[in-house]
């Protein structure tokens, strides 16, 4: 394994080679997944072997703009100018057992599809479908947020608009707490 | 024969040594130079937040008047810093509240500010004058009251690009009456309404004030208002550039704009109808900066307007001016410095296509000063990168993003190694390169050789293997800054080359192939850098061969830091105690 040689600092000349790219040589030693050229497993865990590569959108931070200037395109890229703010909607996203928060741009993302598909991905679980009487039913993970109130609803019940102006965070709920929620619908 | 001067005499001298990097000369030649120098110096400039304490900071320069400071890496930008990172300013502010009471000036990039430190501020520092905030997140208005109400020799105030939680428009009302020296205002990042009233009394009285940005929320009107009260604007952004004016009110609004003697910066611009841009035709011929880059103006108008502009050096623009709109500004623009070009498209797929290589090639062969280019295109070509390079000796900066990652030459298919090869043999003062589109570590070869003068090297989806990060890191002997993402190379360049990484400010590697072993490794061996994990699971779990998903690597006189959230891992120069979080609560 040629992580057993990273003790010895000193890497012999042969070890790096000013050959031809990509020669066996180079190749042993990278025993981790990572990007190359003819894939575009981009963000790939190493566990998991995703055969259908994202879609560009779902590139994170690609192409290379400020949050603040991607979404002012949104805006103008929807006709919407009516007292139209550039702001930047974020709102926390946790997810039980995760470790760390995450925070999303509401504003990036048109309808509920969207945010879904972007928490999927984000979080690396699937969710089911969403129907008005049984909620996210056979799914794993429910999606709730906190709105205005202060109170903790189910994604997907209002419309988008009125969700994307009074959702303040997003949780994420697994396994019992999912399941107590839809026994409770 | 004493040949040392008077430290009087020296301090003379030294008080016309401006620029930073010739001070820190001067305090390396010897004891007394640095003593003189230390206490003589009023502008501190902090890169990096992390490498040195605030105390040490203070304790060096007792003299100090102004502070610049930078928190988190470039990348944070781009959403790959996780919330929560760092980059606090609030033991700055605390320490120089004690330390150094007589700050007057702050200017902080990509750093959290929260409303309890801009109360500290305005608290604590009492001839307070600049706050200039960039990219900066944590604050509301309310913090902006409180500046507003205490500081009553305020000169500038700018928000640029910030994210704050906006409360209200309040916070305007809070400058006092007596508050009249005021020079540069920008709340162009806020989304609420300003009292109009407040704002018309606050700019009658600042007779100083050469610059004023706007947000969206003022309209067309006001603005005309506000104009009639400070004709001698330098800088203006505008608010929203689209309400329905009779025509009274338009030819009004003309007459103030020929007002604008001194005008040489414009933007905001939001949503400008097509009808308004003659507006600005009398300000055009001296501008010599134009930010249309929030402005959905179309190929038409804007080689209407862009013609008009002789005198322009500085154009930011987004991709809507297309081939043809860049040939007009060739044609007009002959002073142009710096050309920045934006994707207009929400994301990736929806790149304006009228806009090719074609158009930046046509501008660098067109103006001899063009210095600084950022140009965000769906495609390129290695031709005119070689064309650029030919007609562009001079550049300092040039940073393409090819939209789609690894997109080789268009025309033949072939990587851009040829095309940037180009760029970095021909410029050779070149500073600031980001790479882009399809290349090998050939690329990266011709960087390592010509790029001597490179300081800050971009990289995304690109490279073969180790040789890419070698050829860069032995060969690039000025390099300062390094920011790679999704690139194939592991461990063995960045080990075999890490004495390199003392001599640099920082490196970010993100979805690359480095180990925790590695990390490991270069923690214990370089005591003077700190090598941060920004992982989701703990390093600790997987095998000490498995790649981590972030690291940020920077060198330090402050040694691991305290503050870090649980994502994130330093690991400690004694082996024995591991790997850690050294969280404090």
């Amino acid at each position: 394994m040629a992580y057993e040689k990273v003790n010895e600092l000193n890497l012999k000349d042969t070890e790096l080679r000013l050959g031809l790219p990509g020669t066996e040589q180079v190749k042993e030693e990278q025993d981790v997944s990572c990007v190359r050229s003819n894939k575009r497993q981009l963000q790939s865990d190493n566990e998991e072997e995703s055969t259908t590569p994202p879609t560009k959108t779902q590139i994170v931070g690609w192409p290379p703009v400020r949050s603040y200037r991607k979404n002012n395109n949104n805006n103008n890229n929807n006709n919407n100018n009516n007292n139209n703010n550039n702001s930047v909607s974020y709102v926390k996203v946790s997810m039980d057992g995760a470790p760390y928060l995450r925070k999303i741009d509401l504003k990036t993302y048109k309808n509920y599809p969207e945010l879904l598909k972007a928490l999927e991905n984000m979080f690396k679980f699937t969710i089911g479908e969403y129907c008005e009487r049984e909620g996210y039913k056979g799914s794993e993970v429910v999606p709730t947020y906190e709105d205005k109130d202060g109170d903790w609803m189910l994604v997907g019940d209002v419309p988008w608009d009125m969700f994307s102006s009074s959702c303040k965070r997003l949780r994420i709920m697994k396994g019992s707490d999912a399941l107590a929620l839809d026994s409770a619908l | 024969m004493d040949l040392r001067l008077p430290s009087k005499v020296l301090e003379h001298i030294f008080s016309f040594v401006d620029s930073n990097e010739d001070r820190n000369s001067v305090s390396l030649v010897c004891k007394s130079w640095f003593e003189t120098e230390r206490l003589t110096r009023k502008r501190v400039f902090v890169r990096n937040c992390y490498a040195v304490t605030p105390a040490a900071v203070a304790r060096r320069f007792p003299g100090m008047r102004s502070l610049t400071l930078k928190g988190k890496p470039h990348f944070a930008d781009y959403n790959l810093v996780p919330d929560g990172w760092g980059g606090y300013a609030w033991p700055w502010i605390e320490a120089m509240a004690e330390k150094s009471p007589s700050l007057e000036e702050l200017r902080l990039k990509r750093m959290v500010v929260t409303d309890e430190c801009l109360e500290k501020i305005a608290a604590s520092f009492k001839d307070f004058k600049v706050l200039v905030l960039t990219s900066c997140e944590g604050f509301s208005t309310d913090g902006l009251a409180a500046i507003a109400v205490a500081c009553r020799n305020l000169t500038e105030l700018e928000l640029r690009e910030c994210i704050v939680e906006d409360l209200g428009g309040d916070w305007l009302s809070y400058f006092p009456e007596t508050l009249t020296s005021l020079v540069s205002l920008d709340f162009s990042c806020l989304d609420s309404e300003v009292k109009l009233s407040d704002l018309e009394r606050l700019v009658s009285r600042s007779p100083n004030l050469k610059s004023l940005k706007l947000n969206r929320a003022v309209s067309l009107d006001a603005l005309g208002s506000l104009l009639r009260l400070a004709p001698q604007l330098v800088e203006l952004g505008t608010g929203s550039f689209s309400d329905k004016l009779d025509q009274e009110a338009v030819s009004k609004l003309a007459q103030v704009f020929t007002e604008l003697k001194e005008l040489k910066s414009l933007s905001g611009l939001w949503d400008v109808l097509p009808e308004y841009i003659p507006l600005l035709y009398s300000v055009c011929p001296g501008l010599t900066s134009l930010n249309l880059s929030y402005a959905t103006v179309q190929m038409p108008d804007l080689v209407e307007l862009l013609s008009r502009c002789s005198n322009l050096q500085k154009l930011w623009v987004m991709d809507l001016i297309e081939d043809k709109g860049l040939e007009a500004v060739a044609s007009s623009c002959k002073e142009l410095r710096e050309l920045r070009v934006f994707p207009s498209g929400a994301d990736v797929d929806e790149t304006n296509v009228a806009m090719t290589e074609q158009g930046l090639v046509s501008v660098s062969e067109a103006c001899p000063n063009l210095e600084s280019v950022l140009y965000f295109c769906a495609q390129f070509t290695n031709a005119a990168l070689a064309t650029i390079a030919k007609t562009r000796p001079n550049l300092k900066c040039f940073r393409l993003c090819v939209i789609e990652p690894f997109a080789p030459d268009h025309k033949t298919h072939q990587p851009l190694d040829e095309g940037f090869k180009a760029i970095v043999e021909s410029c050779k003062d070149l500073q600031r390169l980001s790479v882009s589109g399809l290349l090998t570590d050939k690329a990266f070869e011709y960087i390592g050789t010509h790029g001597k003068k490179l300081r800050m090297l971009s990289i995304a989806f690109a490279g073969d293997s180790d040789l890419m990060l070698h050829h860069l890191l032995s060969g690039c002997e000025s390099l300062n800054k390094l920011e790679i993402r999704d690139c194939p190379f592991g461990d063995t360049a960045l080990l075999e080359n890490a004495a390199k990484l003392e001599t640099m400010r920082s490196l970010w590697m993100s979805s690359c192939g480095v180990s925790f072993g590695a990390c490991k490794l270069m923690s214990e061996k370089m005591p003077k850098l700190n090598v941060e994990v920004i992982d989701e699971h703990t390093p600790e779990t997987r095998p000490d061969s498995s790649a981590v998903e972030k690291i940020y690597i920077y060198r330090t006189l402050a040694g691991p830091r305290l503050d870090m959230p649980e994502f994130v891992w330093t690991i400690h120069k004694n082996p024995e105690i591991g790997v850690s979080h050294l969280a404090i609560e």
